[in-house]
């Protein structure tokens, strides 16, 4: 086959973007263990390893800017170097909200939590599984799945509006609760954008196979 | 061999025809089992050095060199030196295929039978042809003229000729230059393939070859006095993404005149 090497090393270059899609994907989740269990040390794990997703990204993008130089992309590769490009910031921007959520775990501190978690975990289930799927999605050039996933956006808006209605009477009716509930709420937004950028990377599924570029979330945030 | 020193070490190298000085105070240092690019405009001397690295000036009665280029840690131009013999341990491929009016198989031998090759000719034929991508292409008609293959088949005939010798080094000018774009990527497919046993230095005119074949890359231009000297020389990624010299970001990115 002519131009093994460069073909070769397109091929890593999405098996490196999907290993840092699952480095992010376990930010996320485990910035959500130690919110639930009050796991502190698990939270500055989470914000100790932001370094290394952020490392991995500025890898990808040279490696990408590399090609771009030296091997004249053109076509469905051209597409892909791009694809990897807009993909890593985005998976690069969930693993700073995932640290957010750990920040937010570590300035709450021992106080006891406002209320049970369940909301807030359902909706990190929720925009996980959008993660997961979007990469999939990359991996089978599959826009109709794409599509899907920013259908799926709007269940985590709405849950997200649910928490935030929620949290809104917590601190109407007792404003001493106004600090916990702000965290909470903090937490809930920042998993919303993580479903958003979900959204992002589908969309750049569609932008692979297709060559359109295509704004296709409606989403409420 | 330690394989990090370099193969070549080329220090204040000038070269002259007549009066003429075609290269100017070239230091560079070429590395083993690497891929060395050289570019440059018409009539920078990216030719004329390529051709210092085997003594191929030295068949132009008018050119002479001053400095000093080590071939291995030795004097490559000390008057003890066999440039034939040199020849033979430091190969070169041309711009036009030139494969001589014979069969493939005598194209092949022709550099062994000089040499006095001593080991079994068709096993290093074999060899050498397998190693040019050539071999599955042309085993049938061993006999045949080597003037009826393609011109991609002749340049990887030539290749294989190159390498039938066992050279530590190939040079290549403008390998590909005569030939249609997917023979020109079957060649630099084999160009990189050879990197991993041989050192290659190659001259291109076509910039987007250099940065997909290289590894590393320099550039000459020609002075005033069209004098050829290096403007910088390093890894083929770093040149061609952010080079040091606004002399080489102007020539890869167009805004020269």
């Amino acid at each position: 086959m002519l131009r093994s090497e460069y073909h070769r090393d397109l091929r890593s270059l999405e098996d490196d973007l999907l290993a840092l899609g699952s480095m992010v994907e376990k930010a996320i989740a485990k910035s959500l263990d130690a919110l639930k269990n009050r796991d502190m040390a698990l939270a500055e794990q989470v914000i100790e390893e932001d370094d290394v997703i952020d490392e991995k990204r500025f890898s990808l993008e040279e490696q990408c800017i590399d090609l771009i130089a030296t091997q004249q992309p053109l076509a469905s590769d051209l597409r892909t170097l791009i694809t990897v490009l807009h993909v890593s910031v985005e998976l690069e921007r969930m693993g700073d909200y995932a640290e957010g959520i750990a920040k937010i775990s570590v300035a709450m501190g021992d106080e006891p939590p406002l209320k049970p978690l369940i909301d807030i975990p359902r909706m990190a289930d929720r925009c996980m599984d959008m993660l997961r799927r979007s990469l999939d999605a990359f991996v089978n050039r599959d826009t109709a799945e794409a599509y899907q996933i920013c259908d799926d956006d709007d269940e985590v808006d709405a849950l997200y509006d649910q928490v935030y209605r929620e949290l809104l009477v917590y601190m109407m009716t007792d404003p001493s609760a106004i600090r916990r509930a702000t965290y909470l709420l903090w937490v809930a937004h920042d998993i919303e954008r993580i479903a958003d950028r979900a959204t992002n990377i589908a969309e750049r599924v569609v932008f692979l196979v297709t060559g359109r570029l295509t704004d296709t979330r409606a989403s409420t945030y | 061999m330690n394989d990090d020193a370099p193969i070549f070490e080329v220090s204040s190298l000038s070269l002259y025809y007549d009066d003429f000085r075609a290269l100017k105070d070239i230091d560079m240092e070429i590395r083993r089992y690497a891929i060395t690019a050289l570019i440059g405009p018409s009539g920078c001397g990216k030719s004329t050095l390529l051709r210092c690295f085997n003594r191929m000036n030295d068949l132009i009665p008018t050119a002479r060199i001053e400095g000093r280029i080590l071939f291995e840690g030795s004097d490559l131009y000390h008057p003890d030196v066999d440039a034939t013999e040199i020849r033979s341990r430091i190969g070169m491929v041309f711009q036009r295929p030139n494969p001589f009016p014979k069969s493939i198989y005598d194209n092949v031998a022709f550099g062994l039978k000089i040499n006095g090759y001593r080991g079994d000719i068709d096993e290093a034929i074999e060899r050498s042809l397998r190693q040019a991508a050539l071999w599955d292409e042309v085993k049938d008609r061993l006999k045949d003229s080597a003037l009826e293959l393609s011109g991609g088949q002749q340049q990887r005939l030539c290749i294989a000729r190159a390498l039938a010798v066992e050279p530590e080094v190939i040079l290549m000018d403008e390998p590909a230059s005569a030939l249609d774009p997917i023979a020109t990527l079957a060649i630099e497919e084999l160009v990189r393939e050879l990197s991993e046993s041989y050192t290659i230095v190659i001259v291109t005119h076509n910039m987007q070859q250099a940065a997909r074949v290289s590894h590393e890359t320099a550039f000459l231009m020609a002075g005033e006095d069209r004098s050829g000297y290096l403007v910088e020389h390093g890894a083929t990624s770093q040149i061609f993404t952010t080079p040091k010299s606004e002399r080489t970001e102007a020539y890869i990115t167009g805004r020269f005149s």
